[in-house]
């Protein structure tokens, strides 16, 4: 056990399962770099966040491959791997790049297994960043979970932690089913206690990040960390909440989110996409539907409004939920009357 | 061919302010004021320079996320982009769009772009567009050799030729997409692509102003005269890393050293035109002169205008909802 950064957290997570297992690859654009340079430097970047950095030098060009930027062909080859025995992990590099390459996941990859009868395993993993909060606007911000889990036969991640992302890496890396697996690019810093030695933790099944008795609060992603902020302000303030991290949209734990909110009476979601069709809008059916009887008021929402996101900062810092926004949902959901936020 | 005084003026002008711009920005970004990723064009300014000189602003052209150069080139206004490049509401796009989306519909720039290999269909499009409402002009990709690889582009290729759109294809070959070689990513010869979708193939040398003037005027008549599409492949170097903050480890020592020693295109420049007796070099320090003034005073003007209001997050997703 050692802090770990979230980077080294999903390095290490990837070394530990390369070592383990000689059909895991891994390719993307710049996922080593330096090929064709003149410097003769190999591994220069290790991907642009250096999140794969040192992979090319222990596993060699074989197992860690740089691409063309060609997305629909290097993401299609990647599910053709993995439906033909390899365990690839293909990096996106950003996720709204997913526009270039949608059909292989979503018609191809995704579909193989139900319409192949059963036959197929595509053991592929898309590791890409997402979210806001960089000043990268609109078409490198976005945080498109939303999307992919609205196609039947992908399992999407949403790790909130270093913690975490390791243990649902090795999970994805482990699955035999093609896993989006999507890092909040604004936590690559953030550090905490990560074990040294490889662990999974399984899909669908939530964590209760804090236990409290007034409020349930459901938060994807960075969006737990507000939401743990927030509550420790609100404890101050007399109002306990339970906050809950899915940890996957797809699986997601229903079970845990209905228990929690006939525990608690009241519901807040806190949700970086965009607001039509997501995961706020997905649960929010979900507890109208089977858990209405224990609901004392209405559902709250905290999510960016419907628009793209805008570069500038203060723009930017509007457009995304805060734990200021949440603490407000918060008592609006408790039924104190405070003032709209933005 | 004779270059009109007015368009060697004019040209020099642009090259210089794309200059001034970027190591401007160079400097200004590692002061931690300018948000978001910021991709220079410098040492590439001719390329820009010397097609969009064959241009006017019927035509339009497609850039890309290395696009302040393009902008200049085509005549976006110098002031604006500073202002939107530091998020400011008097920026070309409100402050909404950054650095790597300045776009100007009015001076037919039709953006530059996040998304590699974004421009070429978006430019069949533009180039259908000319065609179609028969208005003369031309539409021009600027694409990079990484974007060379995207099926977008190789689909773009095809198209255009099926369709005989009046579109040309500038390929503009630094030899690096990000921190990986084209000599590694690209299969293949340029060339052959060409030919391979039927389209003339011209190249030049990209750090000659005249070179590319020369080059891109053949491609461009050729479209504008309705026969079909052309690739020019613009040979250049990079001068910083691929985004600011990028240490290029992957470069040999002296590779960015020599570029600007022996291939700056503003020496070149003013070499060729001095020594031909078609310009006057105090002429060229005028206009260094009058272009720090304008690049300073635009750095000012930005950093003080003001911020977007709270209102314009909401506004514009839609023309009407
Ligand atoms: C679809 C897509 N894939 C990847 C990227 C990340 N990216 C931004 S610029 C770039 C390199 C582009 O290289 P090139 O086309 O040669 O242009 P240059 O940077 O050399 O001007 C990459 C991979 C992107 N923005 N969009
Ligand atoms: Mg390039």
């Amino acid at each position: 056990m050692s802090k770990k950064s979230f980077r080294q957290a999903i390095n290490e997570a990837l070394r530990q399962e390369m070592r383990r297992d000689p059909r895991v690859i891994v390719m993307g654009e710049d996922v080593a770099g330096g090929h064709g340079g003149t410097s003769g430097t190999v591994d220069a970047w290790g991907g642009v966040l250096g999140v794969t950095k040192g992979l090319l030098t222990e596993f060699g060009e074989d197992r860690v491959l740089d691409t063309p930027i060609t997305e629909a062909s290097y993401i299609g080859a990647a599910a053709g791997a993995a439906a033909t025995g390899l365990r690839p992990v293909a990096e996106l590099m950003f996720v709204d790049f997913v526009g270039c390459c949608l059909d292989q996941i979503m018609n191809q990859a995704a579909k193989f297994r139900y319409m192949f009868g059963g036959k197929a395993r595509t053991p592929l993993v898309i590791r890409a960043m997402f979210g806001a909060g960089f000043n990268a606007a609109a078409q490198h911000s976005q945080a498109l979970y939303p999307l992919f889990t609205h196609i039947p036969g992908l399992k999407v991640v949403v790790p909130s932690s270093p913690y975490e992302a390791k243990g649902l890496l090795i999970e994805a890396i482990r699955d035999d089913d093609p896993v989006i697996f999507l890092e909040h690019k604004v936590m690559y810093d953030d550090e905490e206690e990560v074990p040294d030695e490889a662990y999974t933790i399984p899909f669908g099944e939530a964590n209760l990040t804090r236990e409290g008795d007034d409020l349930t609060i459901v938060a994807f992603g960075r969006m737990v960390k507000l939401a743990n902020e927030a509550a420790d302000r609100l404890e101050r303030q007399g109002i306990s909440c339970t906050v809950i991290d899915p940890r996957t949209t797809s699986p997601l734990d229903t079970d845990t989110i209905l228990d929690c909110v006939a525990d608690t009476g009241r519901l807040v979601i806190v949700d970086e996409s965009s607001p039509r069709c997501n995961m706020a809008a997905d649960i929010s059916a979900l507890v109208a539907e089977y858990a209405f009887d224990a609901l004392k008021g209405p559902i709250r929402r905290v999510m960016p409004p419907h628009t793209p996101v805008p570069f500038a900062s203060v723009l930017e810092n509007l457009y995304l939920p805060s734990v200021e926004k949440i603490e407000a949902a918060v008592k609006a959901a408790m039924g104190h009357r405070v003032p709209e936020i933005a | 061919m004779q270059i009109a005084r007015e368009t060697l003026l004019r040209s020099y002008r642009a090259m210089r302010t794309i200059r001034d711009f970027e190591e401007r920005l160079h400097v200004e970004f590692a002061t931690g004021e300018i948000p978001g990723f910021v991709h220079l064009y410098c040492g590439e300014e001719a390329s820009g320079v010397g097609v969009c000189a064959n241009l006017t602003d019927q035509d339009t052209i497609a850039s890309t996320h290395r696009g302040h150069g393009h902008c200049i080139a085509k005549g976006v206004e110098v002031a604006g982009m500073m202002a939107e490049i530091y998020g400011r509401r008097t920026g070309v796009c409100q402050g909404k769009g950054g650095s790597m989306h300045i776009a100007d519909l009015s001076r037919g720039m039709l953006g530059a772009n996040g998304i590699v290999g974004g421009g070429p269909p978006l430019i069949c499009g533009a180039a259908l567009s000319h065609k179609t409402l028969k208005d003369g002009a031309v539409a021009v990709a600027f694409y990079g050799d990484g974007a060379s690889n995207e099926g977008t582009t190789l689909e773009s290729l095809n198209l255009a030729s099926v369709w005989r759109l009046p579109a040309v294809f500038v390929l503009e070959d630094n030899g690096y997409g990000e921190a990986t070689g084209a000599s590694y990513a690209c299969a293949g010869s340029q060339k052959a692509r060409a030919g391979g979708f039927g389209m003339p193939y011209l190249e030049c040398d990209g750090t000659d102003f005249f070179a590319v003037h020369q080059a891109a005027g053949e491609a461009i008549a050729h479209a504008r005269a309705g026969n079909g599409p052309v690739m020019l492949h613009v040979h250049l170097a990079r001068w910083y890393g691929h985004f600011e903050g990028d240490a290029m480890t992957y470069r040999a020592a002296g590779e960015v050293a020599a570029a600007r020693a022996d291939h700056d295109c503003l020496t070149i420049f003013r070499t060729r035109v001095t020594q031909a007796g078609l310009l006057d070099g105090t002429e060229l320090d005028d206009i260094d002169s009058a272009v720090r003034d304008e690049i300073e005073s635009a750095v000012i003007a930005a950093k003080q205008a003001p911020l977007p209001e709270a209102a314009d997050l909401l506004a514009d997703v839609y023309v009407r909802y």
